[in-house]
């Protein structure tokens, strides 16, 4: 499937499990209110609309932009590096991103805290790894240094992570920094959407923009100079845009892995590589996903599963399944 | 298409290198619009450092690289891609892009920052596969090519790059026989294109087949220069790869008169090491 067609698909499925996600949960909503208030408003229910408004739309909202927002950027990085086995963490966005969070647990901030920790925290950990990766540069394979470096730092804010979970307090901050980095979508308000959203949209519109760009620099380094493409440029706003979104996203939901992995092929499976149609296809897939686990982690059994936990459990088999699925077939 | 001037890649004295050290001396060169220069030389000698250099990666150690008479260091990445195109040697893609995909990302260069190819982008792909006859091939993935289909492809892109130089990596290494003549055949026929043609390869007959001019690269600097049939001597071809070779003039039967190689095979006649 090409073009348009496939996005206009992508957008109806969508709509489709999300409305079935308004109405999956431990209130029991019937389909016929839920179709009744969204056209007129009006329902028999009257603690119908609390309940859709203020917890399970901010948490819909959530749960699609985390998706959308993790997959593009993993595919947008898996372009520039070149490879497909690259994740959006690569650079440490992750780990940083945990380690703000703990930290902020650890002086018992409040919400909004340990979100602005856990952003900072990412893009520096980001950052630093761009500049190690500067500092040694020249006369080595660039993304391979960059692919280090940001090894380096994971390793090393994965390090200071395990500190500050030792000194913590074993019976109410360590649990939580433990909660925090299973990732969860439980605790997410309509205010903390109204912060990230311009944020993704920041990120992602000149991802969208170079995206012709992007497919250039698959061909490597040389190559997609002589092609015309100005090289350092691109990567630095590549990994501008694609660390702001997953950042963003890591600082309201905790670390949810896989998406950012896995999604990309998928959407490559179906769409193709070019990136122009790569990079919204992605989005669309990752918000489906998303939110079919989140459906998942809530109502499975009585208690919420973290969401992190339930990525990794149906990442691990499936990308065992696609690896050897496209081992015989080229990428 | 519009008729182009003919302008001119000029090396003046350059010394070529990696941080410091010279890897070829006071090499001086010209390649114009409509000529095919065939660069040859045994490996590890600086074929790659010179293409580099030219294609702007490295900047020369001394001495001036000119295009039209001016600076290349002085063109910005965009402006010089519209002058030089780059043909590597053969290499994977890590995601499978079709063929008309990597023919159209020649476009780039003429595209706006944040553009994508439009339907004039497209028709000019289109004509160039069309020139190279693969065509058939548009819609297949460049990673399921064969090396030679491949290495077409490439050169089709730089053709839709429509850059005024053209510079290939050792285009036929890791190709069979046929295909390696077939790309020489296309090779050759660019010259009507009217671009110009740097060429590296480790088959002299190449050079009597399509070369315009030769040079030959040995010990550090430009060895040799000029026409394939008065530089390509036997002495030549001992000089730089170290084993006998002779020339031979081909019947003039109408079809196919040019000089060949054909090295000498007893061995007690070859100078094995020759440094």
């Amino acid at each position: 499937m090409k073009g348009l067609s496939l996005i206009v698909v992508c957008l109806l499925v969508l709509a489709v499990v999300a409305l079935f996600s308004m109405g999956t949960g431990r209130y029991p909503v019937s389909f016929r209110d839920l179709l009744s208030w969204i056209t007129t408003g009006q329902c028999r229910d009257e603690n119908l609309p609390i309940i859709l408004v203020n917890i399970r739309l901010p948490r819909l909202v959530g749960a699609i932009a985390a998706g959308g927002a993790l997959a593009m950027s993993g595919a947008a990085y898996q372009g520039m590096f070149r490879n497909p086995m690259v994740s959006p963490d690569i650079l440490g966005v992750s780990s940083g991103a945990g380690f703000g969070a703990a930290l902020a647990i650890l002086f018992s901030l409040p919400v909004a805290g340990i979100q602005a920790f856990s952003f900072v925290g990412g893009i520096t950990a980001v950052l630093i790894a761009v500049s190690i990766s500067k500092a040694i540069g020249r006369s080595h394979d660039s993304v391979l240094v960059l692919v280090l470096s940001g090894i380096i730092i994971s390793s090393l804010f994965g390090a200071l992570l395990s500190m500050l979970k030792y000194v913590a307090d074993p019976d109410d901050k360590l649990p939580a920094i433990t909660y925090w980095l299973m990732g969860s979508f439980a605790n997410i308000r309509m205010s903390d959407l109204m912060v990230i959203l311009p944020l993704l949209f920041v990120g992602s519109i000149p991802l969208m923009l170079v995206s012709w760009r992007l497919n250039v620099l698959s061909f490597g380094e040389d190559e997609a100079r002589s092609l015309g493409v100005h090289t350092g440029w691109l990567r630095a706003l590549v990994i501008l845009c694609a660390t702001l979104m997953s950042a963003s996203i890591i600082s309201i939901t905790g670390i949810i892995g896989w998406v950012g992995l896995i999604v990309p092929h998928l959407a490559r499976f179906v769409a193709g590589p070019n990136h122009r149609m790569l990079l919204p296809t992605s989005f669309l897939f990752g918000a489906i996903f998303m939110l079919l686990v989140d459906n998942v982690a809530r109502s499975v059994v009585s208690v919420e599963i973290p969401i992190g936990i339930i990525t990794a459990i149906l990442g691990a088999p499936f990308f065992i399944w696609f690896l050897k699925k496209s081992s015989r077939k080229s990428w | 298409m519009v008729k182009q001037s003919n302008i001119s890649l000029d090396l003046r004295h350059t010394d070529l290198g990696y941080n410091g050290r010279v890897v070829l001396r006071d090499v001086s060169l010209t390649i114009d619009t409509g000529e095919i220069v065939c660069l040859l030389g045994p490996n590890g000698v600086g074929k790659t450092t010179l293409f580099k250099t030219i294609l702007g990666f490295i900047k020369p150690l001394a001495g001036l690289i000119t295009i039209n008479g001016t600076d290349i260091s002085r063109f910005s990445p965009k402006d010089f891609a519209r002058l030089v195109a780059y043909v590597p040697q053969l290499h994977h893609l890590p995601f499978p892009y079709t063929v008309r995909d990597v023919v159209l990302f020649g476009r780039t260069v003429h595209l706006g920052l944040f553009a994508s190819p439009c339907k004039k982008d497209r028709d000019i792909a289109n004509s160039f596969l069309e020139l190279l006859d693969i065509t058939h091939l548009a819609d297949r993935a460049f990673s399921e090519l064969s090396g030679g289909e491949r290495q077409i492809v490439i050169i089709a892109r730089a053709l839709t790059q429509e850059a005024r130089f053209i510079i290939l990596d050792e285009p036929t290494s890791n190709l069979d026989y046929g295909n390696q003549v077939r790309i020489i055949r296309k090779i050759g026929e660019l010259r009507k294109q009217s671009v110009g043609i740097l060429m590296a390869t480790h088959t002299p007959d190449h050079a009597f087949m399509i070369g315009s001019k030769v040079v030959v690269v040995d010990h550090g600097a430009l060895y040799r220069c000029g026409k394939p049939e008065t530089t390509l001597t036997p002495e030549t071809l001992r000089q730089i790869y170290g084993v006998e070779v002779q020339v031979l003039d081909t019947p003039h039967n109408g079809i196919c008169s040019r000089k060949i190689c054909a090295p000498v095979m007893e061995l007690t006649t070859d100078i094995i090491s020759h440094h």
